[in-house]
């Protein structure tokens, strides 16, 4: 390696962690003046909050065994309607590039159902299938596969065109066509998807929490701004961040792993 | 010589909602084995339909093509190789799709690419390789099968002109190697006339065979040298007029 490359790559480096030194110092700096501001009772701890109570609420609510159970009820919730709508959103794209003509028939219908703000639906779901679970999984369902089975059928139906010629001079099959071609091409828009999937499926488990629930980081959420408690508002939107940030991380874990088999 | 290949006035329209487009009318022609044909046309002609006519992806309206019993391979302008796989897994796809993927088969693909210097690339992908590269890999791809006809649409005109020489003449050295038929489909008169030994002319829409040329240089050599040649000039300029006359 030349002396400059290695200049070049030392520079790369210091820069990476300039953003990342600056990135930190935003955070403590913004944690810090928040307490600082509430302490001093410029800014009123019971209508923000405070870091301090925040994570006081944190700690008594693990103290409480009660932490992990908001954190895995809306986990579990969470996983529960991504996997089914990665299933939904696949198989239906599926079906619909394999028959163009159903594909366009449900064409208008698809388009109402992706404009039409799901949590319009919210009630609907609840009378048909109780103050559940399944209410809310079935929430986020709906929020994340309408999408999903749209983008996943455009990845689908937007393949060269050469390829399908190529696999066509081999094959006739449509099935054929699909298997060694359609989906394997189609890896890296669908597993691009699941990052939607799982932010819209945590979006949909947190507006169904916040309709009916007993438990989970929305219920929190809502619980405690209908008794008024800032701090327990606050430390969910904390608890939520977290979660958040795990599945994105977890998301973006799987679509390295395949990166990496690919180069 | 072994007749590979029969078409036997074959005709092509097409519909759409605003016409009726006539594109081939009456063409007729005979390819024997071993034969190289390019078939040189004026932009539009209806030169790629013919091909995929003659690969079975478009159906005659009338005519009839007679294949013997033979097989056809098919290259297109764009190697359309798959980023996804290993350039061994791409010359293996064909066989896979066609459940042909015996030891024996895979030994045979294995070999091309040893022969034709992609043996150390076999673990690689696509984007790593050259343009070069990448139309040897799908010569091979399209060679795995066994094919006795190979049908090539523009094969080279994605590439930069010393890429392009330098590939057509390992195309046509493999192809003379490997005992292949090929029929051609070109814009380049050049092309045509320095890799075919038969230059078929059609003309503009709906297209006919305008002219037939057998090409004969006197010196046996590579494509890219047959450039050089004495004989080369005469025969692109006669069939630069038919297009030109288009």
């Amino acid at each position: 390696m030349s002396k400059e490359h290695k200049e070049y790559l030392k520079a790369l480096k210091k820069h990476k962690i300039k953003i990342y030194f600056w990135q930190i110092i935003i955070f403590i700096i913004v944690i810090i003046s928040w307490q600082v501001l509430t302490d001093l009772k410029v800014l009123d701890s019971f209508i923000i909050s405070s870091p301090k109570n925040i994570i006081n609420t944190i700690a008594s609510l693990y103290n409480s065994n009660n932490l992990f159970i908001h954190i895995g009820t809306t986990l579990y919730e969470t996983l529960i309607s991504f996997i089914i709508s990665m299933l939904i959103g696949i198989v239906v794209a599926t079906i619909l590039w394999y028959s163009p003509f159903l594909a366009k028939v449900v064409e208008p219908y698809l388009t109402i159902l992706n404009s039409l703000p799901k949590v319009a639906l919210g009630p609907i779901i609840l009378i048909w299938f109780g103050a559940s679970t399944t209410s809310i999984i079935i929430m986020a369902i709906l929020i994340s596969s309408i999408v999903l089975i749209i983008n996943i059928y455009n990845g689908f139906i937007n393949i060269d065109n050469n390829k399908i010629k190529l696999v066509k001079t081999f094959s006739n099959s449509k099935i054929t066509l699909y298997r060694f071609l359609i989906l394997p091409s189609n890896i890296p828009n669908i597993i691009s998807n699941l990052k939607i999937c799982i932010s819209m499926s945590l979006i949909g488990i947190i507006m169904g929490e916040f309709l009916v629930s007993k438990k989970g980081i929305g219920y929190l959420i809502m619980y405690g701004s209908q008794v008024f408690n800032l701090d327990l508002v606050m430390s969910g939107v904390v608890l939520l961040c977290i979660v958040a940030t795990a599945l994105y991380y977890l998301v973006y874990y799987i679509e390295k792993r395949y990166e990496k088999t690919t180069h | 010589m072994n007749s590979v290949l029969s078409v036997n006035n074959i005709h092509k329209v097409y519909h759409t909602t605003k016409a009726e487009i006539e594109a081939i009318k009456d063409i007729t022609f005979n390819v024997n084995q071993g034969d190289f044909i390019a078939i040189v046309g004026p932009s539009g002609c209806g030169k790629s339909t013919l091909l995929s006519i003659l690969n079975g992806q478009e159906n005659v309206t009338s005519g009839k093509i007679d294949y013997h019993h033979k097989t056809i391979g098919y290259m297109l302008q764009d190697d359309a190789l798959f980023d996804w796989l290993t350039v061994l897994d791409n010359c293996l796809i064909g066989l896979k799709i066609k459940k042909q993927l015996t030891k024996e088969n895979k030994e045979y693909v294995l070999n091309l690419l040893d022969k034709y210097g992609l043996k150390d690339f076999i673990n690689s992908y696509p984007r790593n390789l050259s343009g070069g590269m990448r139309k040897r890999v799908a010569l091979i791809r399209t060679l795995a099968t066994k094919p006795d006809i190979l049908l090539m649409d523009e094969p080279f005109s994605a590439l930069d002109f010393q890429s392009r020489l330098k590939i057509s003449n390992d195309v046509y050295q493999i192809l003379k190697e490997e005992n292949k038929t090929l029929i051609l489909v070109t814009h380049d008169i050049s092309e045509a006339v320095t890799l075919c030994e038969k230059v078929l002319v059609l003309s503009k829409r709906p297209s006919t065979i305008k002219n037939i040329y057998s090409i004969f240089y006197s010196q046996k050599t590579l494509p890219s040298s047959k450039r050089t040649a004495l004989e080369f000039n005469d025969y692109y300029q006669q069939i630069w007029r038919d297009i030109d006359h288009e």
